[in-house]
């Protein structure tokens, strides 16, 4: 039982989402879905204890040997990347129950459930694999659960959001499907590691020159790395909260986590960095992100979109670490995928308890609201807190890794950069801020009342977890610190 | 148990649970949790107790010295008294956000290295906008906002000091150093901003007197004082700090003395006694460090009593101007003696705490043949008791009898002011136990026959010109003072039409400068906003038109 814990974390919600069909209640699919997300926390984990413990698990599918057969392979990088997206659907599930009722019509909601169990075997599929092809099918999978629950927002706007995404996304898919075969073209492998070392041989061919460029655009699109984050705004701003919330916290970083995985293991540092100069092209990206975006963000009316605009921002200092090329740098990228989940994820629960309560997350809605919902606007503050990148949360830990890494290089304007973008978060954080807890309510909001428990308690969960992993930050930071390790190693 | 305790988290712990409370058990917290921390500061054995896994690092966010238990110990003394003061009048949320700011303020004085100092340094000016905020003016918030982007702007100036400090020495430890590198220069520029250095001295008169009458007596004592113990244990005597303190010195004399709100003149009068701390540490002798830390302790208690005794006033009266006050002894007694005697205090007036520490300051400029500086600090010595020794008290209870018949205070603002002013003369008389607690050995006596007579004297004639020049300090009252003052009623008397025309000329410069700034906005608005090229929903027909660009220029990159 214990050595097929890789496979079941894939399977058993794979197996769930048709359950969510057949079960029309839906109360009893969120508690199945609820369930099921807690039960795949407890197997990432154990399998994150038995890698930290034993080292790297290979699991091979049906028992075939690992080049031909699909291969499992378990290390540092993805089964942290498994604990936050088990962690973050564990939390969001356990809290979407009156969220998705308020937002979703009930005869669709056990087929939203559906989508939501799929979109989570995805992301977790994709995590897991060690093999490239694999990859594109679950990323198929979580992409197409995901415009789906996407399209089933409430406002209108909704279905074209999706519908962009859709395209997007196709694209996106497409093009990493044609990296992939150009590599499958050269090397006659799809197994990851088998990937990593024939690749070197042919590596100065136009083949897998191509296969990179189709490769690096595909996974920018997933990333939403500036230029290409046009469709994330909307697809945040309108699905259901539970979902902005799931996917903000998980659907990035998981795609995030396939371009390290295929910059560093498959491709090779010298390969991505010695030859392709990749980190000349992420680091002007990740600065315009981070400064236009954080403007972007500050203009906003909406909260939502306010929040997206933020995380394409936050998705800057994830590139910018990778773009120093150094340990001290990516082990800053994977902390801020770790943390910005904690934090972005309790953000957006806050939200969608407003939203529950209020109807709407425009800004001028919210006036006053804290005095009626002062535990959820705390919660926003305290989240906020954390994204700023106050000491004792998990964003200064971030902060604190990537400055480390720029200092190294000598990078000062890189320096002031994370600072002055810190300030800039501490401007669109603050607007939210004044609305609600300065500004005179509304009559329209003088009916509102705390948000339910059932939303508090999974909010400040994740608020809570991001000053708990701020403060005591060994297992992010030992574990992320391992993980660069084994990435730069070439994973093997 | 209490080896491993934090002082400063009793504090803050006392914070969470105030809003929790009321009535009786409110009031026996706010009293009993400072000096429950008093009890903890000193039952911390010295050296480091406590550390703290924190990245790669070890924090040692319990580590006990002698200037760091000083620091403390008037804190602690602080917070009792201050919350006395505000019990029944400020807000349960203004005394919790005061309590929050003391105990990280204690917290910085029991960090052992620079990350702690830097996580409570954060904290201290998240609790001092909250105490800002509770005033609940409009005035107040707007103050609260610039207060709060100044000490944003601080701490991470700070930040970036630390960690290339850090990165630098691979060590974390908050100890003695020298600004010799990008990041100590940094981190003492972090340090200078929360002692309201130049350039940006003015956060402290702008934001401090919009604060609550309790809440000002908060904000006076830890933030500034918190900056000196940095610098005190940080920088000790790094040149550069003597020229900072002397101009801290004239600049808060000067502006006091144009200043028509009484508790603005207190404020300006802060960054004038912090400027006394800032030079002594600059000089850097075991006479002037031991000058510095005790004169910041007495500083604190004598400042607080004079902001007691303003915000007494301002509660009864509701009124903050000079130019409305004025013969308030008759009615208000025992205010006007507690004002005196910190009067008094300030202007290092013989068997007070300021005469026997400030002095130690001048002792060792002269020990060292600064000549220089012992001349400025003696002038700004006369200078202080200009604007704070006389014109405070005169003006708020004397002078003219502006027909206020206010009474004293509530029972418990009397207490606290008595407690202060007890302190205040009793270090005087009695300076001993102060001594025995600062940083270094003792050995000086304040009470010899010449130094009685010179400060006689120095203070003497400043009094005379204060009443000599009466009817000029009165004149001043009469305008309400802004920076617009100088170039109006200096170049009126220079030559009205050179006046009119630089005024032009500075309206313009001001308009143009706000319709750059509007231009700037407007433009930022125009890409950034929410129909802006930046943040519009696209068609889907851009969005992979942008795919295409970006694979082409990929593909070429990766070409070449």
């Amino acid at each position: 039982m214990i050595n097929h814990l890789p496979i079941l974390q894939v399977v058993i919600p794979l197996l769930v989402a048709p359950l969510c069909v057949l079960f029309r209640s839906p109360r009893l699919v969120w508690s199945i879905a609820a369930l099921t997300c807690w039960i795949i926390l407890v197997i990432a984990g154990v399998l994150l204890h038995e890698v930290l413990s034993n080292g790297v698990i290979s699991y091979e599918i049906g028992g075939w040997a690992a080049p031909w057969g699909i291969e499992y392979r378990l290390d540092e990088a993805n089964t942290l990347v498994l604990l936050i997206v088990s962690g973050i659907a564990a939390v969001v599930t356990s809290y979407a129950r009156l969220s998705v009722e308020h937002e979703i019509a009930e005869d669709t909601i056990p087929l939203f459930y559906s989508a939501w169990m799929l979109c989570i075997t995805g992301l977790l599929g994709i995590t897991a694999t060690g093999d490239a092809f694999n990859v594109f099918v679950f990323l198929e999978i979580s992409s197409l659960s995901t415009y789906a629950m996407i399209a089933m927002g409430k406002d209108r706007r909704a279905l074209t959001a999706s519908f962009q995404y859709l395209v997007m996304g196709t694209i996106g898919a497409t093009f990493i499907l044609i990296g992939i075969g150009l590599m499958y073209m050269m090397t006659g492998t799809l197994n990851m590691a088998d990937l990593a070392q024939r690749l070197p041989a042919v590596s100065d061919t136009r083949t897998i020159r191509a296969a990179a460029a189709f490769l690096t655009v595909g996974l920018s699109l997933k990333i939403a790395l500036l230029p290409l984050h046009l469709w994330l705004p909307n697809a945040y701003a309108y699905a259901p909260s539970a979902a902005t919330a799931l996917l903000a916290a998980t659907a990035t970083k998981v795609a995030l986590y396939v371009a390290l995985r295929f910059m560093f293991t498959v491709q090779g540092v010298d390969f991505t960095f010695g030859q392709m100069r990749l980190d000349l092209i992420l680091l002007p990206l990740s600065v315009v992100a981070l400064l236009a975006m954080s403007m972007v963000a500050i203009f906003q009316t909406n909260v939502k979109r306010l929040l997206a605009y933020s995380s394409v921002a936050q998705i800057g200092y994830m590139t910018l670490g990778i773009s120093m090329a150094s340990a001290t740098g990516l082990t800053g990228s994977i902390l801020h995928i770790f943390n910005h989940a904690l934090m972005k994820g309790g953000l957006f629960l806050a939200l969608g308890a407003i939203m529950y309560r209020v109807g709407s997350v425009e800004l001028d809605k919210l006036a006053g609201i804290a005095k009626r919902m002062p535990w959820t606007m705390a919660a926003f503050v305290a989240g906020g807190l954390s994204l700023i990148g106050v000491p004792t949360s998990v964003g200064f830990i971030s902060k604190w890794y990537l400055i480390l890494a720029a200092l190294e290089k000598g990078w000062w304007p890189v320096v002031m950069l994370i600072v002055f973008t810190s300030l800039l978060a501490v401007i669109y954080i603050w607007r939210v801020i004044e609305v609600a807890y300065f500004h005179a309510a509304t009559d329209e909001n003088s009916g509102i009342k705390e948000a339910p428990l059932s939303l508090l308690l999974p909010t400040w969960l994740l608020i809570g977890a991001s000053y708990y992993f701020g403060i005591d930050s060994s297992l992010s930071t030992s574990t992320a610190k391992l993980a660069v390790l084994r990435l730069w190693g070439g994973g093997l | 148990m209490t080896s491993s305790l934090p002082p400063g988290l009793i504090l803050i712990a006392a914070a969470c649970l105030l809003p929790l409370l009321r009535g009786r058990l409110r009031d026996a917290l706010v009293v009993a949790a400072p000096l429950l921390c008093l009890l903890v500061v000193w039952l911390v054995p010295d050296g480091s107790n406590l550390s703290l896994p924190f990245l790669e690092y070890e924090l040692q966010p319990l580590d006990s010295s002698r200037a760091g238990r000083l620091f403390a110990t008037v804190f602690s003394v602080m917070a009792f008294a201050g919350g006395v003061f505000a019990l029944r009048q400020s807000s349960t949320t203004e005394l919790a956000a005061a309590y929050a700011y003391a105990g990280s303020a204690i917290g910085v004085t029991f960090a052992g290295d620079l990350i702690s100092v830097f996580i409570f340094w954060e904290l201290m000016a998240l609790g001092s906008t909250a105490v800002l905020w509770a005033a609940g003016s409009r005035a107040s918030y707007r103050a609260s906002m610039r207060y709060l982007m100044v000490h944003l702007f601080g701490g991470v100036v700070l930040m970036i000091g630390i960690v290339a400090h850090i990165h630098a020495t691979s060590s974390i430890a908050f100890q003695a150093m020298q600004p010799d590198s990008i990041g100590t220069w940094l981190m003492l520029i972090g340090f200078l901003i929360n002692a309201g250095a130049p350039p940006l001295s003015a956060w402290i008169a702008d934001a401090y007197p919009e604060a609550s009458p309790g809440g000002m007596v908060f904000l006076s004592a830890f933030t500034t004082k918190t900056a000196v113990y940095t610098l005190l244990v940080g920088f000790p005597g790094a040149e550069i700090l003597v020229y900072v303190g002397l101009y801290m010195m004239m600049y808060g004399i000067i502006y006091a003395l144009l200043e028509n709100d009484m508790r603005r003149i207190l404020a300006y009068s802060i960054v004038n006694q912090v400027g006394f701390m800032v030079a002594g540490i600059g000089i850097g002798t075991e006479m002037a460090l031991n000058g510095a830390a005790g004169h910041a302790f007495a500083h604190i208690i004598y400042k607080a009593l004079l902001l007691m005794s303003a915000g007494s006033v301002l509660y009864m009266t509701g009124k903050r101007k000079c130019t409305d006050l004025g013969g308030l002894f008759q009615s208000m007694p025992i205010t006007a003696l507690c004002g005196i005697v910190g009067a008094l205090a300030i202007s290092s007036f013989p068997f007070t705490s300021g005469f026997v520490t400030k002095s130690m300051i001048g002792q060792a400029a002269a020990d060292q043949h600064l000549a220089l500086v012992w001349f400025i600090i003696t002038a700004a010595s006369a200078g202080v008791f200009l604007h704070a020794g006389i014109k405070f008290p005169w003006f708020v209870f004397f002078q003219k009898d502006s027909g206020l018949r206010p009474d004293d205070p509530p029972w418990n603002m009397r207490i606290a002011m008595w407690l202060f002013t007890f302190l205040c003369i009793a270090i005087g008389v009695y300076p001993q136990p102060l001594y025995a607690l600062l940083p270094f050995p003792v050995n000086y006596q304040p009470y010899t026959g010449a130094h009685l007579v010179a400060q006689f004297q120095l203070l003497l004639f400043a009094g005379l010109a204060f009443f000599v020049m009466l009817p000029q300090m009165k004149r001043t009252l009469t305008l309400s003072l802004d920076f617009d003052w100088f170039y109006r009623r200096f170049g009126a008397i220079l030559l009205r039409e050179f006046t009119g025309k630089t005024s032009d000329a500075r309206n313009d410069l001001e308009r143009r400068a706000r319709a750059r700034l509007k231009r700037l906005i407007a433009n930022l608005f125009r890409h950034h906003g929410p129909q802006g090229a930046l943040s519009r929903s696209w068609p889907t027909g851009s969005m992979v038109l942008w795919i295409a660009i970006l694979l082409g220029a990929y593909l070429i990159f990766y070409y070449i």
